[in-house]
C-alpha cells in the first residue's frame, strides 16, 4: 500500500508532529491555538484561504514557474532599443558572484562587528562613488533614481528654509509624478521651458524664474531626451545668485568621459546606478544615490544612512560605523529627516564592484563607446528619408528622439512593426510630450553593436515605406 | 593510539572570518584591468568622427576619476573576502533581529529570479511580450488580496516604508476629496509601531500622536479615545507590535478612528504569525501593507533590495498608484487610465524580481503551508521564550504570564543593574559565538532591550543553542564581566571607536574624506 503522503515542509524544520508535541510539552501548552488567546474569535480567519493547491516539490514548482516564464520574450533574445530609466548595459559576471553569495545576500542589518563585510564593502562603494563624483558624502542607496531626486529637493528646502523648486519641463512623466506627490504639502515646483532645438534648459526662462524663494534650481545631464547640459555652469551660477541650490541628477555610468556635476558647481549630485551592474529585471535592478559637499549642514540632512570609518583599538585595523545616526528616522522616529529603512544596499555592493572592476580606464572607454554609438545610430536614423532626429544640436548620451511625422505613421504602428522583425523599439513619447508629435525616445549602449544598429536602421526603412 | 576526538562545548567555538583586508583604493595597480568594453568598429569611427573630443571644455571630464586600477580576480577575491565577513540568514541562527522576520530564503526562488526570462526584460518592453511576468505579478497581487481580505493592492513600493508611505499619501487623497485634506492634519501611532509608521507621516506633512502602552503592555484604548478627533486623518499601526503582543481591542480602535471620520492602515510588515489566523479585512481596515522581504521570504540584501505590497478596500482602490495590473480574460495589461491615482511611488512596477521570488514561496506552501508557517512561528517564539527566561537577569516586561505571537522584546534590565553589563554589550559579545542581535528600535521604552523573533526556519536544536549562547553571555556577565565588557574577540575587527563618526572634525563617509581629514587633523 503506498504511504501516506508527508506532512512535512523543507523550509520548515520544526513542522513534525513529534517535534511540535515535544516543545508545546515543553511550553505547557495544549495546542498552538493558545498561543492566538489574545485575538478574538470574531477576529479570527476560520476558514482555509483560496490559494491555488501548493506546489510541494521543487520539481514542479519550477515546472510551473518556467512554463508561466516561457511567455516572455527578452531583450536578449529580441534586440532592445528601450532606456527611459532602465537601460541594457552589459552586467560582469563578477557582480552577479558578489551579489549572489549568501552571507551579502541573506544578511540584513547585523552590527559593524558581526556584519563587517557589508560596513565595509558599503563604505566602499560610498567611496569609489565619491571619487566618480567628487564628491565626499554619499549615502547607502535609497531605492531609486526618482527617491533620489525627491529626497535631494527636499534636503535642498530643509538647508535653504525655502519652499519652492524649479524643475525642466523636459523630465520623465513618471519621475515627475513621483517627485509631486513627494513634495507634498509643503514645497511648491515651476517648471522650466527646454529649448526646442536642443532640448535642453531654455536659460532665458531659468533666470527669469529663480528667485529669492527658490530652494532649488534641478537639472538633469543628459536630459530625459538624452542631451548632455552644456550650460550647467552657467546655470550654477543663476541659481547660487539667488542663494539657491543646485541640484543636478545625472547616470553615473556618463562620469568616465563627462564632469561630475560638483566640478560645475552641483551642491547635490543624485541619480539612479542600476546602469553600474545591475540587471534590468523588469524594474527591479533601480538603486538611488545622493551626494555632496562634506558639510554639517548637508550631511544633517541626509535621511539615508551613511557608513564611516573609524579606528578599533588594533592598530590598522578598519572599522566602520553609522555617521550622524541621531538625524535618522531609526533614532527619532518622526524627528528624524523623512525617513530611513530597507531600500537596495546590495546594489550599492554590487555597484561598488561594478567600478571597482571598471576602474578609470574602463570607465572612460565606456562613455566613449556608448556616446559614439548614440551618435552613429543618430546620424544613420537621421538619414532615413522622412525620419528626424530631435534635438540634434545638442551632445546625447545614450538616448535621442526619433520623429516620425514626416512618414505619417504613429509610433504604436511603427513599433508594432518593429516587434514582428523582433525589435523592441524606442518609447513612445506621444502622450508624455504631444508638442514632439510622434516621436519615441531611442537607447543605445555599448551592448549595441553596428549590425545591431545597422538592423535597426534598415528594419526602419522597412516599417516606414 | 587515542582515537575519540570528544565533545562538543556546549557553545560555539567560532571564529568570524578575519582577512584584515584593505581599503580597495590600497590594492590599485596602475595600469590592471578588471574589465574590457566592446572595442568600436572602425565603421562607426569613420562615420562619427570625435565624440567625446568634440564635447565642450565645461562638460568634458578632464581630470579622470581616481578609481582604483585592479584585475579581475583581484577584485572578486577582495569582494569574496568582505562577504565572508558578512553573516545572513544562510550561515546563523539569524533570531536575533526581531521584528525582521529573518527566515529562509530558498535557494530554487533565486535562481528562477536570477533567469535570463526575468533579468532581461525591460520594463517598457510590449505588453505583450512579458506576459509571463505580468501574469505572475497579477497571481500575486490575488494572493495577497485573500491573506489580508483586502480588495486591490500594488506592488510598486520597493520595501516596506515605501508602502507606508503610499498608503499615507492615498488617505491624503481621500481627505483631499472630501475636502477635508485641511481640517485631518493628525495622524495616529503606537510607540511600538514601526518608526516608520511616525515618519512617513510626518514627511507628508502630518501632526504625530504617539500612544504609549497601557499598564499590561497593551496598546492603550483610553488614551486613543483621548486622541481621536475631527483632526484625526489616520491611524497607523503594527499588529502584533513590536513586542509580540497581539492587540485584542483592534476592531475598538479601528471603529473610534472610523467614527470620528479617520482612515486605519495596518503595518502587517511582519504578518509571519498570522498568516491564515487573522486578517486586516475582519479587523476593519481600510489599507494595509505587508513586506515581501519578511513575511514573504525574498532575501533581505544586506538591506535591501525588498520589496513592499500596499493594499486597499475598494472603496480606496481608485487611489492606488499607477499602472494596476489588470486582466481581460485573454492577456495581462498595464492600466494607466487611473485619474484619480496618487500617481508614481517609484519607477516601472517595483522590485519584481522580488515578487517572483514571493509569487514561489507562496505556490510551494499553499494555504496550509502558510499556516504552518505562522504556527511553527509562534510555537517557535513561545519555545524560545520559555527557554530563554530561564536565564538570571533577562524578563518579559508586560502582558505577564500571557504567550506571544511570533516575536518577544525582553529586557536585560534587571542584569544590568546587578552586573553593570548592557544589552548592547552582550550583543557584541554574542557575536562572538556565531550569531548576533540587535537591541531594538529606539527610543527604549523597554529598558536594555533585545528583541528575538525565531521565525518558522528554525529548529529546536537552533533554538536551543541560540538560548544557550545567550545563557552563557548571561554568566559571564555575572561571573567575568570583563570579558563581556571588552568584546568582540572572535569578531572580524576589535572594539571600534565609534565618537568619530558623530564628530563633523572626524566623520568620514568616504575614503577621499579619511584621506584629508587624518591630513588636516595632523597639521592642526
Amino acid at each position: 500500500m503506498r504511504k501516506k503522503r508527508s506532512r512535512s515542509y523543507p523550509y520548515i524544520p520544526n513542522s513534525e508532529f513529534a517535534i511540535k508535541k515535544e516543545m508545546l510539552e515543553s511550553v505547557g501548552a495544549a495546542s498552538i491555538e493558545e498561543f492566538y488567546a489574545d485575538i478574538p474569535e470574531r477576529l479570527r480567519f476560520r476558514g482555509e484561504l483560496n490559494l491555488p493547491p501548493a506546489l510541494r516539490s521543487e520539481f514542479e514548482l519550477v515546472k510551473h514557474i518556467e512554463q508561466i516564464l516561457a511567455n516572455n520574450q527578452t531583450s536578449r533574445e529580441y534586440l532592445n532599443f528601450l532606456g527611459a530609466g532602465c537601460y541594457q548595459h552589459h552586467v560582469p559576471a563578477v557582480c552577479d558572484e558578489i551579489n549572489s553569495r549568501g552571507e551579502f545576500l541573506t544578511a540584513y542589518a547585523g552590527e559593524p562587528y558581526d556584519d563587517h563585510g557589508r560596513f565595509q564593502a558599503l563604505f566602499e562603494y560610498q567611496s569609489l562613488m565619491g571619487e566618480l563624483l567628487n564628491m565626499d558624502v554619499v549615502n547607502v542607496p535609497t531605492y531609486d533614481g526618482f527617491q533620489a531626486s525627491a529626497t535631494s529637493l527636499r534636503m535642498a528646502a530643509r538647508i535653504t528654509g525655502r519652499d519652492r523648486v524649479l524643475l525642466p519641463k523636459g523630465i520623465n512623466a513618471d519621475k515627475f509624478s513621483k517627485i509631486v506627490d513627494y513634495l507634498k504639502p509643503e514645497i511648491d515646483l515651476d517648471l522650466y521651458d527646454f529649448e526646442a532645438e536642443t532640448g535642453l534648459a531654455k536659460v532665458g526662462n531659468l533666470k527669469e524664474m529663480v528667485s529669492e524663494d527658490t530652494a532649488a534650481v534641478y537639472i538633469e545631464s543628459p536630459s530625459c531626451f538624452g542631451g548632455i547640459e552644456t550650460r550647467a555652469g552657467q546655470i550654477a551660477d543663476l541659481a547660487h545668485q539667488k542663494g539657491a541650490l543646485y541640484v543636478v541628477s545625472v547616470d553615473p555610468v556618463s562620469l568616465g568621459v563627462l564632469k561630475p556635476p560638483a566640478d560645475y558647481g552641483a551642491d547635490i549630485a543624485c541619480g539612479d546606478i542600476q546602469s553600474l551592474g545591475m540587471h534590468m529585471s523588469f524594474g527591479g535592478g533601480q538603486a538611488g544615490f545622493i551626494a555632496t559637499r562634506d558639510e554639517v549642514e548637508y550631511v544633517m540632512e541626509y535621511p539615508s544612512r551613511l557608513f564611516g570609518i573609524a579606528p578599533t583599538v588594533v592598530a590598522g585595523e578598519y572599522g566602520f560605523g553609522d555617521v550622524a545616526y541621531e538625524r535618522t528616522s531609526f533614532a527619532k522616529r518622526e524627528g528624524g529627516k523623512e525617513w530611513v529603512g530597507t531600500a537596495a544596499a546590495l546594489w550599492g555592493i554590487t555597484a561598488g564592484v561594478y567600478l571597482s572592476l571598471m576602474g578609470p580606464r574602463g570607465m572612460s572607454d565606456l562613455g566613449e563607446a556608448i556616446m559614439m554609438r548614440t551618435r552613429y545610430a543618430m546620424q544613420k536614423i537621421d538619414q532615413i528619408n522622412g525620419l528626424k532626429v530631435l534635438f540634434q544640436n545638442s551632445h546625447h548620451f545614450r538616448e535621442f528622439v526619433v520623429n516620425f511625422d514626416g512618414v505619417g505613421k504613429e509610433v504604436v504602428q511603427v513599433n508594432r512593426d518593429l516587434l514582428a522583425r523582433n525589435i523592441f523599439g524606442g518609447k513612445d513619447l506621444s502622450l508624455e510630450f504631444p508638442d514632439l508629435g510622434q516621436s519615441a525616445l531611442y537607447c543605445v549602449t555599448e551592448v549595441h553593436s553596428r549590425a545591431d544598429i545597422d538592423h535597426l536602421v534598415d528594419s526602419l526603412v522597412e516599417v516606414i515605406a | 593510539m587515542k582515537m575519540r576526538i570528544g565533545e562538543k562545548p556546549v557553545v560555539r567555538r567560532f571564529h568570524q572570518a578575519r582577512w584584515d583586508e584593505p581599503i580597495i583604493f590600497e590594492l590599485s595597480q596602475p595600469g590592471q584591468r578588471g574589465m574590457l568594453v566592446p572595442e568600436i568598429e572602425d565603421e562607426i569611427v569613420a562615420e562619427v568622427g570625435e565624440v567625446v573630443g568634440a564635447l565642450p571644455e565645461g562638460i568634458r571630464r578632464v581630470i579622470a576619476p581616481q578609481l582604483p586600477e585592479m584585475s579581475q580576480p583581484h577584485v572578486l577575491r577582495h569582494f569574496a573576502r568582505l562577504s565572508q565577513e558578512n553573516l545572513g540568514v544562510d550561515l546563523n541562527i539569524d533570531i536575533g533581529q526581531g521584528t525582521c522576520t529573518m527566515k529562509y530564503s530558498p535557494k530554487v526562488n533565486d535562481r528562477l529570479a536570477n533567469s535570463g526570462k526575468m533579468q532581461d526584460l525591460h520594463p517598457l518592453q510590449p505588453e505583450s511580450s512579458v506576459q509571463g511576468m505580468l501574469e505572475v505579478m497579477y497571481r500575486l497581487e490575488s494572493f495577497l488580496k485573500e491573506i489580508s481580505g483586502l480588495d486591490r493592492f500594488t506592488l510598486q513600493p520597493r520595501a516596506g516604508s515605501a508602502a507606508i508611505y503610499a498608503n499615507v499619501s492615498m488617505m491624503r487623497a481621500f481627505h483631499a476629496m472630501n475636502n477635508q485634506a485641511e481640517q485631518r492634519d493628525e495622524v495616529i501611532t503606537t510607540i511600538f509601531s514601526h518608526p516608520s509608521n511616525a515618519a512617513c507621516a510626518k514627511t507628508a506633512g502630518y501632526k504625530v500622536i504617539t500612544l504609549y502602552p497601557d499598564q499590561d503592555g497593551y496598546p492603550d484604548l483610553g488614551a486613543l479615545k483621548a486622541a481621536v478627533s475631527e483632526r484625526t486623518a489616520a491611524l497607523l499601526v503594527t499588529n502584533p507590535e513590536d513586542t509580540g503582543i497581539f492587540n485584542p481591542r483592534i476592531e475598538e480602535f479601528v471603529k473610534a478612528v472610523h467614527d470620528a471620520g479617520g482612515l486605519c492602515s495596518y503595518d502587517q510588515a511582519n504578518a509571519n504569525g498570522i498568516l491564515g489566523i487573522t486578517r486586516a479585512r475582519e479587523a476593519g481596515f481600510d489599507l494595509c501593507h505587508f513586506n515581501l522581504h519578511k513575511t514573504f521570504s525574498t532575501p533581505h540584501g544586506c538591506g535591501g533590495p525588498g520589496a513592499g505590497a500596499s493594499g486597499v478596500t475598494k472603496e480606496l482602490a481608485r487611489f492606488l498608484p499607477s499602472p494596476t495590473i489588470e486582466y481581460d480574460g485573454n492577456s495581462y495589461f498595464l492600466d494607466y487610465d487611473r485619474p484619480d491615482s496618487i500617481g508614481k511611488v517609484g519607477p516601472f512596477y517595483g522590485v519584481s524580481q522580488n515578487m517572483l521570488r514571493a509569487y514561489a514561496w507562496i505556490m510551494s506552501l499553499g494555504a496550509e503551508g502558510l499556516r504552518e508557517v505562522a504556527e511553527v512561528a509562534v510555537l517557535n517564539n513561545n519555545y524560545l521564550m520559555s527557554k530563554v527566561l530561564e536565564i538570571q537577569g533577562l524578563d518579559a516586561p508586560y502582558a505577564e504570564g500571557k504567550r506571544r505571537i511570533e516575536q518577544v522584546r525582553y529586557s536585560w534590565e534587571e542584569l544590568a543593574e546587578q552586573s553593570g553589563i548592557h544589552s548592547e554589550e552582550i550583543g557584541i559579545r554574542v557575536a562572538d559565538f556565531g550569531t548576533h542581535y540587535w537591541t531594538s528600535h529606539h527610543p527604549y521604552v523597554v529598558a536594555e532591550p533585545m528583541t528575538l523573533e525565531p521565525t518558522e526556519s528554525y529548529s529546536k536544536a537552533d533554538l536551543d543553542e541560540y538560548a544557550a549562547i545567550l545563557q552563557h553571555v548571561a554568566e559571564e556577565a555575572y561571573t567575568n564581566p570583563e570579558v563581556v565588557k571588552s568584546a568582540p574577540h572572535n569578531s572580524t575587527v576589535h572594539q571600534t571607536d565609534h565618537k568619530v563618526l558623530d564628530d563633523p572634525q572626524t566623520w568620514a563617509v568616504t575614503w577621499r574624506a579619511y584621506q584629508r581629514k587624518i591630513g588636516e587633523n595632523q597639521e592642526e
